[in-house]
């Protein structure tokens, strides 16, 4: 082995040096998840119990208090938690990363590894959670008798998505957060924004293609599906949910309920750029965190 | 096999210290903003954005040395000379300002005892997780799981969350974690600071079974005694630079012995101006000088006379007003205080308001041949400390040499720390005749007769 160091080389053995440290990567994802439910009483079942709570209460605002228009034929359970399921595995993801730096500031100050594990392993973690949602997903589709067709097997694609989405801010807000800690604050407030400005609570579908506005004509949907969170949960809505997003009337308004694909593209496109360009700035940033930290 | 495994070349650390009152510690994005803003619309002036006096400091500079493969290298040096930053840089863990790093093997480092640990999670489960962070796997940890108990000692408590741990415990656990490491390189730093001296026999012990292994150790200490034993190289380092490079342990160990203890003080020193400041007595001068004043070059002679003179000016008398020193060898350990209090309260100096100047003649013929260090002590007694030795900076360094006897049978240094000139005479024996007479040989009967 054979290790030269300058200032200012870029480490070739970089992503040698990951494959090397891979066990790391689930160790900090096992560590986080662990420690979690380390004396707590009802342990591992708040990971359920937390987005079932979620689900009934979206349930109960958004369809009963607020009389969102429900589809046909989809119980409007069934389409929050479908939203509901990739939106929490983005807040945490996102949120867990854009700190796992600074909250691992001990590790990075006095030990060698490829810090890129650390924002990943606190994307591992949400996962996690996400996974036991997926779960808990499947038996309220069974409860209400609801069987998906053959388009759920594009769901990892679009779990891909969403991994990619929260992976690329995460590592953005989280070599920023390092240097500026203002991103401490800015980040609960994107969540929530965010959650808003995404199709949570109602259907992409009513965000009109065209909206005119003082005699322009505005892409609305196009703009609004810059948020990559909105390809990603119509992709969920419409993998599970047998290509329905939750329009209401969706005979009427057929072309409009199906999928949008040109939102879908944008978020590819978007979360591509977003991951290529968070590495080069992590990467970039990455020699001097020890000092900064 | 005496390869280089290690080349250091003109490695240099620089790290930017801010000068200004209120700023924080954390850089803001609203002041990077600003500053920017600023920026753009004073362009055309000449004048600087905000007054951040910004001073670069080299915690190391120009520093190169080389490492063969199955070295022992001890770092030393004092507090602040850039020993941690070498590590650091040597372990990857912040990057070189100027220089070069050449490494041909893998490195793990021990730069802090229990990195990685979790306070909730098992003393188990902490093995697994400290373990892969310092690089191993998983296999390798569980091959090697019952040895790191063993040695660790705690196979009680492996259950139970390390918070609960013993500081004692959990040092054990932590090093016993990073002696089963393997690498090619090791660097450790001071961490045998912490625990007992049963521990630290023991990972000394760790640590040269690792180096008989033919794996290159590099290791930071103060404690000089491990230092000897166990390195076969040293490499000395002050204020960021390469002091001294050298295969002879002893005789580098002592020159940092020296070095920090004279530190270039000379055998006079005046206050620079604002030192030791207090409403009672300043300090303005220490030296030793002869009988006329005069100050002396060093070395001394221990048969000539010498006195310590201390001047300095009486701005507030006081009663408790003490005014002495404190001897120190080389090594550093302390061999008296005296003050001017000492003697009886009809003898103490006078002192006035105003410009005092006394006096003690140095003990002749007590200290051994050596080097020395004498400190201001100033105190109000049982009050308040006006110079502390130890912590004061009115120090001194005299050194002996020659003069101890005029013996024939006293010519090279003797053992111990001091070197008194004690007079033996011949004397009747307290039960007996003079045995002067050499052929009057008593049967011990007679004697017990009497």
């Amino acid at each position: 082995m054979d290790l030269i160091l300058e200032p200012g080389r870029t480490e070739k053995n970089y992503w040698r040096d990951l494959w090397r440290y891979r066990e790391l990567f689930i160790i900090l994802a096992w560590r986080d998840v662990t420690v979690r439910y380390k004396q707590t009483v009802i342990g591992v079942a708040w990971a359920v119990l937390r987005p079932l709570l979620t689900t009934i209460v979206f349930t109960m605002v958004f369809s009963k208090i607020a009389k969102m228009p429900a589809p046909e034929g989809v119980p409007y359970a069934l389409l929050v938690m479908a939203a509901n399921l990739p939106w929490q595995f983005f807040a945490t993801a996102m949120s867990e990363a854009s700190n796992s730096l600074i909250g691992n500031a001990n590790l990075i100050s006095k030990i060698y590894f490829p810090r890129l594990i650390v924002p990943v392993g606190s994307v591992i973690t949400s996962f996690v959670d996400f996974l036991i949602t997926l779960g808990l997903m499947a038996l309220l589709m069974g409860w209400y008798q609801f069987a998906p067709d053959l388009r759920l097997l594009a769901l990892p694609l679009f779990m891909l998505l969403a991994f990619g989405a929260s992976f690329g801010i995460g590592l953005w807000l989280c070599a920023l957060n390092v240097e500026y800690r203002d991103f401490r604050y800015i980040v609960p407030f994107i969540v929530q924004f965010g959650f808003f400005l995404s199709p949570v609570g109602y259907s992409s579908a009513r965000v009109p293609e065209i909206w005119r506005w003082h005699g322009f004509d505005i892409p609305a949907r196009l703009l609004y599906s810059l948020n990559p969170m909105v390809g990603v949960i119509d992709g969920f809505r419409w993998c599970l949910l047998r290509g329905n997003l939750g329009a209401p009337n969706a005979a009427q308004t057929s072309a409009q309920a199906g999928i949008w694909w040109p939102g879908i593209l944008t978020s590819v496109i978007l979360t591509s750029i977003l991951c290529a360009t968070g590495i080069w700035y992590f990467r970039k940033m990455e020699r001097t965190f020890a000092d900064v930290i | 096999m005496s390869d280089t495994i290690i080349t250091v070349s003109g490695l240099g650390k620089k790290y930017r210290i801010q000068h200004q009152g209120e700023k924080q510690r954390y850089t803001a994005l609203r002041d990077v903003i600003a500053e920017k803003a600023e920026n753009l619309f004073r362009r055309r002036k000449a004048e600087t954005t905000k007054c951040n006096t910004v001073e670069d400091f080299w915690a190391l500079k120009d520093v190169s040395f080389e490492v063969k493969r199955g070295d022992v290298v001890g770092i030393i040096g004092r507090n602040g000379a850039g020993k941690s930053t070498l590590l650091k840089v040597l372990s990857r863990i912040t990057e070189p300002t100027t220089g070069r790093v050449h490494l041909k093997g893998r490195v793990a480092s021990l730069l802090e005892v229990g990195t990685g640990f979790h306070p909730e999670l098992t003393g188990r489960e902490n093995i697994f997780l400290n373990g892969a962070i310092l690089g191993m796997s998983r296999a390798e940890i569980r091959q090697k799981f019952d040895e790191i108990v063993v040695f660790a000692e705690v196979e009680k408590f492996l259950d139970t969350p390390v918070k609960r741990y013993s500081s004692g415990m959990y040092v054990r656990l932590a090093f016993a974690v990073a002696a089963h490491l393997e690498p090619e390189i090791l660097i450790v730093d001071e961490v045998l600071a912490v625990g007992d001296a049963q521990f630290q026999k023991k990972c000394l012990g760790k640590m040269q079974d690792v180096a008989s292994n033919g794996r290159t150790v590099l290791f930071v200490s103060h404690n000089m005694n491990a230092i000897d034993s166990f390195c076969r190289r040293v490499v000395h380092l002050d204020k960021g630079r390469v002091c001294n490079v050298s295969d002879d342990v002893p005789q580098a160990v002592a020159n940092y012995m020296t070095v920090e203890t004279d530190s270039s003080q000379g055998c006079d020193w005046r206050n620079p101006g604002q030192a030791l400041n207090n409403p009672w007595f300043e300090p303005q001068r220490l030296y030793l000088g002869d009988e006329g004043g005069a100050v002396v070059q060093m070395p001394i002679r221990n048969d000539e006379p010498f006195f310590v003179y201390i001047e300095g000016n009486v701005e507030q008398p006081d009663n408790a007003l003490q005014i002495g020193y404190a001897l120190y060898d080389e090594g550093g350990s302390l061999l008296y205080w005296t003050v001017s209090t000492d003697t009886a309260e009809d003898e103490w100096p006078r002192l006035n308001i105003g410009r005092n100047a006394i006096r003690s003649p140095l003990p002749m013929r007590l200290l051994n041949q050596g080097s020395y260090r004498l400190e201001l002590l100033a105190a109000l007694y049982h009050r308040q400390w006006i110079s502390c030795p130890g912590s004061t900076p009115a120090a001194i360094g005299i050194s002996i040499q020659g003069g101890m006897s005029v013996s024939p049978y006293w010519m090279e240094k003797r053992p111990g720390q001091i070197a008194p000139v004690c007079t033996w005479k011949a004397i009747t024996p307290p039960n007996g005749n003079p045995i002067a007479n050499s052929h009057a040989k008593e049967p011990t009967g007679t004697a017990n007769r009497r």
